[in-house]
């Protein structure tokens, strides 16, 4: 009763929280972000030492988890906000594993006296878990200084400020834009205590990524469709509006609509199991990425 | 006089935890909540003001406790109570309905008398609270 526990096994905790189970996760599912997920593992870390600290009555103020995710077109971001739910979730640190992802449309309103209910009513969803605002610099429009963009920040950053135990608020968006909205928007930037840059993935990253994706679509690569995804990950990087794992999937739509054709063209054969499920390298080398 | 309508009403006043936790448990039941409020505690008033649309598609009372707060600040010599609805089909209809705010001194009830013809009397109840705010409802 007078705090006899003089000491808290954190090996136990962990294993106890189940957090080590979402991590390999993590791990697994995401190819590269090794930046990401170091910080993930940095903000877990700190999240188990709280809830310590907490069973030996030692109290302080729940640290400030908003965040800002920047990086290029592709690199997970959304992917991450997810998960980031899911963690803060096993750690305790918000009571609903659910994010709300909304832009600019949701939160801003139309005309005067639209916005406040728009956005408070976007705030109230997403308590108790996290909310999800990508592209958020278009919240700030400079060129219009009547826009209705201002008044959502400034009641987001009302509820970030008193609310912060119910309420984790991710923003996303491409670094060099976000920069410029931090620059304008002061309050935002010293409300966000972690600033997560995604960077690009690098060709053999996006290999892997694009085994995994074809994986979970039961499909597979034979040697020949490896190879020519490799080549075809390698021409697609340099060429313009290359969004990362987004092009991949897209890649592979196509891959998957050329395969059908093919099957589809050689109908006179029954198709195997393994036809059905396998992505040549002829179906990838069709692209137009080739010819140009 | 404690007036007394809608669940709980007969118990001690919630807590602001209390209140959270009904609101969970109708949230989980997923239904839509609302705030509304009055001057007029009548038993046969049943239109109260509402304080802002219902809230729909909420995973957490954390929402509607802010509502909450927000409208005793405005309201809080008033009767505010929170309503719980059902959209289900065959439902469609109030599922929770407790008062979370009093004034601090109720007035109660007068009764009033109205002479008809042929000493007939007919008796009616009137909030006196509603003579506080003759305008307002």
């Amino acid at each position: 009763m007078n705090g006899a526990v003089e000491s808290i096994d954190l090996a136990a905790l962990y294993q106890s929280s189940n957090i080590h189970a979402t991590m390999h996760a993590l791990d697994s599912d995401l190819v590269g972000l090794t930046p990401v997920k170091t910080r993930i593992r940095e903000i877990s870390a700190l999240l188990l030492v709280e809830s310590a600290r907490r069973q030996l009555g030692l109290q302080a103020e729940p640290p400030s988890l908003h965040m800002c995710f920047t990086g290029n077109p592709g690199t997970g971001k959304t992917t991450v906000a997810g998960r980031i739910a899911e963690i803060l979730h096993q750690l305790g640190y918000i009571r609903r594993n659910h994010v709300v992802a909304v832009t600019r449309d949701d939160l801003v309103g139309q005309y005067i006296g639209h916005t406040a209910p728009k956005t408070k009513e976007v705030l109230k969803k997403a308590m108790g878990g996290v909310l999800f605002i990508d592209e958020a610099y278009y919240l700030y429009r400079p060129e219009n200084e009547r826009d209705y963009g201002q008044e959502a920040i400034e009641i987001m950053l009302q509820v970030m400020e008193d609310r912060r135990d119910d309420l984790v608020v991710v923003l996303a968006g491409y670094k060099d834009r976000m920069d410029t909205f931090f620059k304008s928007n002061p309050g935002m930037a010293s409300r966000i205590a972690h600033h997560i840059d995604f960077p690009d993935y690098a060709p053999d990253e996006l290999v892997q990524i694009a085994t995994l994706m074809v994986e979970k679509m039961n499909y597979r690569f034979s040697d020949s469709g490896q190879e020519a995804m490799r080549d075809y990950i390698i021409r697609r990087m340099q060429q313009p509006r290359f969004s990362n794992a987004r092009s991949i999937r897209n890649a592979l739509d196509r891959a998957r609509l050329r395969q059908a054709n093919r099957l589809f063209a050689g109908r006179d054969v029954p198709v195997s199991r393994a036809d059905l499920q396998t992505i040549d390298g002829a179906d990838i080398r069709a692209s137009r990425v080739f010819t140009q | 006089m404690k007036v007394t309508q809608g669940q709980f009403s007969f118990l001690p006043d919630l807590t602001d935890a209390d209140i959270a936790k009904q609101v969970e448990y109708a949230l989980e039941k997923g239904w839509a909540v609302a705030v509304e409020y009055t001057t007029d505690p009548h038993p046969r008033n049943t239109y109260w003001t509402m304080w802002g649309n219902p809230m729909f598609d909420l995973k957490d009372p954390a929402g509607v406790m802010m509502e909450i707060t927000a409208c005793r600040r405005e309201h809080g010599g008033k009767y505010i109570r929170v309503l719980a609805f059902d959209s289900k089909k065959g439902w469609e209809s109030i599922r929770m309905n407790f008062m979370i705010n009093r004034p601090e001194y109720e007035p109660g009830f007068e009764l009033v008398r109205a002479e008809g013809p042929g000493r007939t009397v007919r008796y009616t109840l009137r909030s006196h609270s509603t003579a506080a705010y003759p305008a307002a409802s």
